[in-house]
């Protein structure tokens, strides 16, 4: 690469909406608050604005945002597909565009009124109809009713038991670990309800093996956050938290949810994203000190471990026991309490997170966080971050 | 049915857990004029209700009817609620669990003193209980009782215990309706897939320039890069590579809880589909990984489910005595 990727950009704000169940307002206004919200962080104004980015998933319009805050001349806006898979991948044009000279301040947003307004965990007969790849890929999934997020992953989740050997108290862990997060977050919907691993065990099945508490939540609210060069974020209100590295990933046979045609399935895109985040960032796991794991279902954070390299195939289980996950632990994982335990913004509010670890601002802060890894959605074409304290 | 209680249950004890909602204030403080508009609605010509000598003797000053203190408070017509209204929660989560239909049974206020123009009230919203279920005559449902307290300042006004029947309409449905299946997309690529099932075949894909067998098809073999795409017609044969047991939410045209799996056939390609018993019926899905009915490995064949003249799925029936 001629520009130097690495570090060259920085998130300089963060903004969300409350997380609620019901937002009571349009999703074009919950992402005009948070995109707001993320500007005054930054202490920038809209009208310094030139790029924004968002989910190809995503309602509202780049020019609609614009219009709603009063901002200028635009020169740079991109989507990014595959639901979840977009999150970080936001930063990732972001950065890039910063690091290229094609903007100098790019908002990644997503907003959504996904409990209140059209739910992603029922049956999504649009995704059946699309006159597109996607919708005759679902040909093969939908007619026999496997239909929902919940189902593809479960069936991911039983071959992952049965090739080694874990169970649903391994998924439970992770559950736990989020909820106790969220339990002392105050921004969370769980806030002030953990959860014990009998909890997990006796609630009801959805998709067996996978239980209610093994499912994240449905959530209205937006997140915005602010990339700008790491040189001007250093001036600005909140500092920089540099951006080390941004990839994308998707793997041989690749299918949205129903990646299972591969001799083994799992979710080696997730695998793909981890090896640019390491090459780019010259870091390893080693090296991170808390991490924000995209969890919309308890089994894939599990597999997300193996793929980063955490550990090793089938040792996850292992891995998450006994706590290691939790703070303190030895990688604390989803600190914010997850999207099973704070909110489900497709994996944006997770970002949010991991700055506020490199600010030194987490309400379940890991000491001397300075390194932490974020990933995005699972099951679909993903991506990742290493994001890093400054200086 | 107990899984569906237990989650209700579980919903409730979390939602009465959070206890009293924030106070939300009355749009507008106690007025004579929403005063007068209820009293001619309900017809009462009370003369302490407006501004009489008889309000002034009795009470020092006109007062407000106790019966309105639940109006103060409404919604209005463009309801914005609060994300923690416990009622508003507990109808969504009786909706998810099935119970859609609602019926006001009970409504019992508490006056602690009579309200006068220019008090402004606040309501705070807490859930009492959830019981059920309970048979009434309208169907099968849950009474969920909800206490409402209004305060002027720290002073508690009135009360209300709101109870509501929350049901499922009988009498019970006769099962899915096969006709609302969810109707797979097909083009040039895929059509023969379905042409066959609906003869009675299960076809796949079979590369003409390299012999590959390749499901899903597309239109350029991966391997050799042909365009030129035939199929061969499988006997159907196979195992189990992984299932699932879906109990919720509801899937169009299919009952629950349903059984999925991603079958390996013979041929070394992977499908999806429902998997059935030996006879073609609806196997009973056992909740838990060590039903017995189903594991991975156990063989299965193929078996095909008209749905109409436009769709047959092709099924996997467990073959008998094969539990591997
Ligand atoms: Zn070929």
């Amino acid at each position: 690469m001629s520009v130097p990727f690495s570090g060259a950009a920085s998130v300089a704000g963060i903004g969300a909406t409350e997380f609620s169940k019901e937002s009571g307002r349009s999703e074009l206004q919950l992402s005009a608050e948070a995109t707001l919200a993320a500007l005054t962080d930054a202490g920038l104004s809209p009208g310094d604005v030139d790029g924004l980015v968002t989910f190809t998933m995503d309602n509202t319009a780049e020019i609609a945002l614009a219009r709603e805050l009063g901002m200028g001349e635009l020169r740079f806006f991109s989507r990014i597909s595959y639901g979840g898979g977009a999150a970080c991948a936001t930063l990732q044009q972001a950065a890039m565009a910063v690091a290229t000279g094609m903007a100098d301040v790019v908002v990644c947003y997503r907003g959504f009124n996904e409990r209140s307004g059209q739910r992603f965990g029922q049956v999504q007969n649009w995704a059946a109809g699309q006159s597109n790849t996607n919708g005759l890929d679902n040909a093969w999934s939908y007619p026999s009713g496997l239909s929902t997020p919940a189902a593809t992953v479960a069936m991911q989740a039983r071959r992952y038991m049965h090739e080694y050997g874990a169970t649903s108290r391994d998924f439970g862990a992770v559950a736990v670990a989020d909820r106790r997060h969220a339990s002392t977050n105050p921004a969370a919907w769980f806030h002030g309800k953990p959860i014990t691993i009998e909890d997990h065990q006796s609630s009801r099945m959805i998709a067996d093996p996978l239980r209610l508490l093994d499912c994240c939540q449905e959530s209205d609210g937006a997140v915005a956050i602010v990339v700008t060069s790491t040189e001007r974020a250093r001036d600005l209100a909140a500092g920089a938290v540099p951006v080390l590295a941004a990839a994308q990933g998707s793997a041989r046979d690749q299918f949205v949810m129903t990646s299972y045609y591969r001799d083994d399935i799992g979710i080696p895109e997730m695998g793909v994203v981890g090896r640019q985040l390491w090459a780019q960032s010259g870091l390893g796991p080693a090296d991170i000190d808390t991490a924000v794991l995209y969890d919309h279902f308890t089994p894939y954070v599990l597999m997300q471990l193996e793929e980063l390299g955490f550990c090793g195939p089938g040792e996850a289980p292992g891995f998450v026991a006994d706590g290691a996950i939790e703070l303190g632990g030895r990688l604390p994982v989803n600190t914010h309490g997850g999207q099973l335990g704070e909110a489900y913004i497709h994996g944006m509010n997770g970002i949010n997170e991991a700055v506020r670890q490199l600010r030194g601002t987490s309400v379940n802060q890991v000491e001397g966080a300075a390194h932490v890894v974020v990933t995005a959605g699972t099951g679909v074409p993903t991506s990742g971050l290493v994001l890093g304290r400054d200086g | 049915m107990s899984d569906t209680h237990d989650w209700i249950m579980e919903q409730a004890s979390l939602l009465r857990d959070r206890g009293e909602t924030t106070p939300r204030p009355a749009r507008d403080p106690v007025n004579q004029p929403q005063v007068h508009t209820w009293l001619e609605a309900i017809g009462d010509p009370n003369p302490v209700y407006r501004d009489t000598p008889e309000a002034t003797e009795v009470h020092g000053g006109p007062v407000a009817p106790p019966a309105m203190a639940q109006v103060w408070t409404m919604y209005g017509l463009d309801p914005h609620r609060p994300a923690d209204d416990p009622l508003h929660s507990m109808m969504q989560v009786m909706d998810e669990a099935g119970f859609t239909s609602v019926l006001g049974t009970n409504c019992d206020q508490t006056y602690d003193r009579y309200l006068r123009p220019g008090d402004h009230v606040t309501v705070t919203t807490r859930l009492e209980s959830v019981v059920g279920p309970k048979r009434t005559g309208v169907g099968e449902g849950y009474f969920v009782t909800t206490r409402s307290t209004w305060r002027v300042g720290d002073e508690q006004v009135a009360t209300m215990l709101f109870r509501v029947l929350k049901y499922k309409p009988g009498p019970r449905s006769s099962g899915p309706d096969p006709s609302s299946t969810v109707r797979p997309a097909r083009n040039r690529d895929s059509e023969f897939f379905w042409e066959g099932t609906a003869v009675g075949e299960l076809r796949i894909q079979r590369c003409n320039g390299c012999g590959a067998l390749r499901h899903p098809p597309g239109p350029m073999c991966p391997h050799c890069h042909a365009t030129d795409q035939g199929h061969v017609v499988s006997p159907g044969r196979g195992h189990v590579y992984s299932y699932v047991t879906h109990h919720a939410p509801q899937v169009p045209g299919k009952q629950l809880p349903l059984l999925l799996a991603v079958v390996e056939l013979d041929e070394g390609v992977r499908m999806i589909g429902e998997l059935r018993d030996g006879t073609g019926s609806r196997l009973e899905p056992l909740s838990g990984p060590d039903s017995g009915a189903v594991e991975i490995g156990t063989p299965v064949e193929v078996g095909f489910e008209r749905i109409d003249d436009d769709l047959t799925l092709a099924v996997w029936r467990v073959v008998d005595g094969g539990s591997a």
